[in-house]
């Protein structure tokens, strides 16, 4: 049981921040050139495994419990953090957060930069696409190494993390433009329900809590965290359509389809 | 120095720093509970999570008309 939710949060979490770092390399790559965009790709992700190979044996050293406690609680943290703003975006309380939008800024930012060749590299390009692709894999890489050390199964981690590299990839090369077919906010939203509920859990069992029924537990948190963070987006869109005006609260009552986009 | 404090602060509390303070706080209170010997209180950081996730999200709905 604990696998599959190891494997589906890092999946999803690895697929919504590699979209967002995808859309910035795009951008820049189809406006001023693939080599030192995909150069800045290449040394980024060299610096992500070196982070990654940091942080997980110093993780590993710490003491279970505490480490359950120091996981779940930061899990619980970035979980809500997610929910949050894909609850507010669900609930219209908040802009959706538009690739088509991103990409098109990019593309108008990268086509104003002026060209600096130096060592036979672009660096606008290089340093765009490094820096979207390491804080965006910074993110994802901290999920993997904690959900992955945390449950003994680093392996399992980085192979959901590998997966949703692939399709990410594999999707960016049909769309090759933007990734606004992409449903985020409905991917964001899973990831936060998922994070939230490891935090929860995660966080009891290091804070010395009895669960009933131990590992059976996590998906009936699941459900609660759902059943929570969809109650809020229909609670935020009655609010939201009465504030606008939305004539009685037209539209604003009905179930939050808003999250399915 | 300050961007790289900022960048993390970001990374780690994110917008609502009320969210990061109050799972603190309910890991502590937790833990606080079971070492005097109530081990069965799984209830509180559900709990916790509802009371602070709604009171966040409902002042930021509110503050984005």
């Amino acid at each position: 049981m604990r696998d599959v939710f190891l494997f589906l949060a890092g999946f999803l979490a690895c697929s919504v921040e590699m979209v967002e770092a995808l859309t910035i390399v795009l951008a820049v790559g189809v406006t001023r050139g693939w080599r030192s965009t995909i150069v800045g790709v290449g040394v980024a992700t060299l610096a992500l495994a070196v982070v990654i190979a940091a942080l997980g044996p110093a993780l590993t050293a710490i003491p279970i419990d505490a480490l359950r406690a120091v996981v779940g609680g930061l899990l619980l943290i970035f979980g809500l953090q997610w929910l949050r703003k894909a609850i507010l975006r669900a609930g219209g309380a908040k802009a959706r957060h538009d690739e088509e939008r991103i990409y098109n800024e990019e593309v108008v930012a990268a086509r104003a930069a002026r060209s600096e060749v130096h060592a036979g590299l672009d660096w606008y390009s290089f340093t765009v696409a490094f820096k979207g692709v390491f804080l965006e894999g910074l993110e994802v890489a901290f999920i993997v190494v904690t959900f992955g050390s945390n449950q003994h199964n680093v392996g399992l981690a980085a192979l959901s993390a590998v997966s949703a590299l692939v399709v990410v990839l594999a999707v960016g090369l049909v769309v090759h433009a933007p990734l606004s077919r992409v449903p985020e906010n409905t991917m964001k939203f899973a990831v936060g329900a998922m994070l939230t509920t490891f935090g929860i859990f995660w966080g009891g069992e290091g804070a010395g809590v009895a669960w009933p029924g131990n590992d059976a537990a996590i998906p009936a948190v699941l459900a609660f965290v759902v059943g929570l963070a969809l109650a809020l987006v229909v609670v935020v869109r009655r609010q939201h359509a009465s504030v606008a005006g939305g004539a009685g609260g037209a539209g604003g009552a009905g179930p939050p389809r808003a999250v399915a986009r | 120095m300050r961007g790289f404090l900022r960048f993390w602060y970001d990374f780690i509390v994110g917008d609502d720093w009320t969210i990061a303070l109050g799972v603190v706080l309910a890991l502590g209170v937790t833990a606080l509970l079971v070492h005097g010997g109530m081990t069965s209180v799984w209830w509180l950081l559900p709990l916790a999570v509802a009371i602070g996730l709604s009171w966040s999200v409902l002042r930021a709905a509110k503050q984005r008309p």
